[in-house]
């Protein structure tokens, strides 16, 4: 049985520059295109492509701020330093285990958010759609306090709540091991950016033709079947947009775990990693090479995505 | 539908919203707390006092918290105001016009919007040391454009994609003059746009907080966030849960009611700019 889907709605192409050559008309438009988004594109190139540059060009020196007298030119050894520390590694795998798992969760709980609110009755929607916002609108570094306030052994409350729990007491620090450190952190990245998720799903969950739904209810398929075969391949696009957008953005988390743990028990990201090398350690080579690695481990997630799944975000995103 | 029914969606409702409101309760709940109660290893406060606000605004913790509040909506306002300035030339571009490259400036946009902000900051921790940028407003400002802008082009472009364009030919067959029926039919139609991407950049540059530590050092310039992730209390003595909580209050709440007030919008504004069929 294969997923049911729609042909794809015949795309209209804008009448473009007639064969022959472009008249007069359309390179004036053109210029004036790149006259007013041109600024707003330069600047944005500015902003990030040249320190990028300006990065890998550190990286290749060993440079201390606290000893610029003997800044010299080492080529790639700051990379080889890294990529044989084990420090490294484990940061790798810190910001891979909690990028796997917040993704994960926040896929099956927005998912299930996004149904919820699109099959909700009509009074409460609104109230429902209200309150998914504020976890989105809290600032991270609030989320990330709130939460470590309340696991923590002197303020916290949930050693109490919990006690009735086994393993669990009054003085249990969950700060103090690497394990619980990290479901923690885990635990309010998922509560602060589920809400994004479940929205990008429920824009996805409102392309999905109703004619589908009523056909596949009428030859008598079940919930779960009607998910499978008619939903989830109808929206294969927004959730692959959601989770790309959102891997992403957990792989360079480092705000909460500044604030939870600065990076104590083996809690350390490849952000911190990098930020602790170039502003604590001011190892502006070593530190650049850690951003410039960090970089490219993002370059190749989106790679991936894009090519490995065919995502085709202009598409996405309405674009002709 | 049946009564049972309608009782399970409250039921459901009603979960939701405690699953979003749980931690804001929480951090309001532990704000109150006066210094004999903040190890009391409840939700509630025993005694609600104000004492952590007065800390905060008033008190010896103050002029930590009352210079980084200026420093974060001055910059952010600044780095928004622009953004949004050179994202509406932008947007209307890719909006109305047909231009090769229109793909190229939203492709990236997108690839500004997954940069990963530490690799910016340790370059520019050193360049701003050498150029005197380091702990200014400036210093920031330029940095929150790699955060506001690509966001406000994506955002805003999605948006002038539905304004009904003709409506400004249809005016000038009326009478109209073409500043008249920029003025009276364009702008009405694209200010909820340009409105709605504002809140979200403004929101975005608000929640930094990896360009406020790493770029900043004294109250000259540094952010809410980043004031608030390195506060260490009024003293070395006085545990500073209850000022951090106070604090994370006052600069959660107003956004807050900002983001309920244009809910709808900004709903439409965030999904708009990722997900279209």
């Amino acid at each position: 049985m294969t997923a049911t889907t729609l042909p794809p709605r015949k795309k209209t192409e804008p009448v473009s520059a007639p064969p022959g050559g472009i008249s007069d008309r359309s390179r004036a438009e053109r210029r004036l295109g790149w006259m007013l988004a041109g600024p707003a594109f330069v600047v944005m190139l500015l902003v990030t492509a040249y320190p990028i540059l300006q990065a890998v060009w550190y990286s290749l020196f060993n440079y201390r701020l606290t000893d610029p007298g003997n800044r010299s030119f080492v080529g790639l050894r700051n990379y080889w330093v890294i990529l044989t520390d084990g420090l490294w590694w484990q940061a790798v795998l810190t910001t891979v285990l909690i990028t796997v798992v917040t993704v994960a969760v926040e896929l099956v709980l927005g998912f299930a958010l996004a149904l919820v609110m699109s099959k909700a009755l009509a009074s409460i929607r609104p109230v429902l759609r209200a309150a998914i916002l504020i976890p989105y609108a809290v600032i991270t570094v609030v989320s990330a306090f709130s939460w470590q306030f309340a696991f923590n052994i002197t303020t916290g409350f949930v050693n109490k709540w919990l006690a009735w729990l086994p393993g669990i007491g009054v003085d249990t620090d969950w700060f103090g091991d690497r394990w619980t450190s990290l479901l923690v952190i885990c635990l309010a990245e998922i509560w602060k950016t589920t809400p994004f998720i479940s929205l990008l799903l429920l824009a996805g969950l409102a392309q999905v033709p109703d004619v589908l739904q009523e056909a596949a209810m009428v030859d008598g398929a079940t919930w779960w079947q009607r998910m499978r075969k008619v939903t989830i391949p109808n929206m294969k696009a927004a959730i692959m947009v959601a989770v790309l957008f959102r891997t992403l953005d957990a792989f360079r988390i480092f705000d909460s775990i500044f604030v939870m743990t600065a990076g104590a028990n083996g809690t350390e990201s490849v952000s911190f990693l990098a930020y602790r090398q170039t502003i604590s350690r001011v190892e502006i080579g070593l530190g650049s090479a850690v951003s410039v690695l960090l970089f490219l481990a993002v370059v190749l997630i989106a790679f991936v995505f894009i090519k490995g799944f065919r995502i085709d975000l202009a598409q996405a995103r309405g674009e002709r | 539908m049946s009564r049972r029914e309608k009782t399970w969606w409250w039921v459901v409702g009603i979960a939701i919203m405690l699953y979003c409101l749980f931690p804001i309760a929480w951090i309001i709940s532990l704000s109150f707390k006066g210094p004999a109660d903040i190890a009391n290893g409840q939700f509630l406060p025993s005694k609600p006092s104000t004492e952590n606000y007065s800390t905060i605004l008033t008190g010896s913790a103050s002029e930590l918290f009352l210079p980084a509040l200026r420093n974060s909506f001055g910059i952010c306002l600044i780095a928004t105001f622009i953004s949004c300035f050179l994202s509406m030339f932008a947007a209307y571009a890719i909006a109305r016009l047909d231009f090769p490259g229109k793909r190229l400036i939203l492709s990236a946009a997108l690839g500004v919007a997954i940069f990963p902000v530490i690799s910016i900051v340790t370059p520019l921790f050193n360049l701003w040391r050498q150029i005197g940028l380091y702990d200014t407003w400036l210093g920031l400002i330029i940095p929150y454009l790699s955060l506001t802008l690509p966001i406000s082009i994506w955002t805003m472009s999605a948006f002038f994609r539905e304004i009904p364009w003709e409506m400004e030919q249809a005016a000038q067959v009326d009478g109209a003059t073409t500043w008249q029926a920029f003025r009276k039919v364009i702008v009405p139609l694209a200010a909820p746009g340009v409105f709605t991407t504002a809140i979200i950049a403004f929101f975005i540059a608000w929640n930094d907080f990896a360009y406020g530590i790493s770029l900043t050092s004294t109250s000259a310039a540094r952010p809410v966030p980043a004031a608030l992730g390195l506060f260490s209390g009024a003293s070395q003595f006085v545990d500073p849960t209850g000022s951090i909580a106070a604090a994370a209050v006052i600069v959660t709440v107003p956004v807050v009611v900002l983001v309920l007030i244009f809910q709808r919008r900004i709903v439409a504004g965030l999904t708009n700019g990722a997900v279209k069929g």
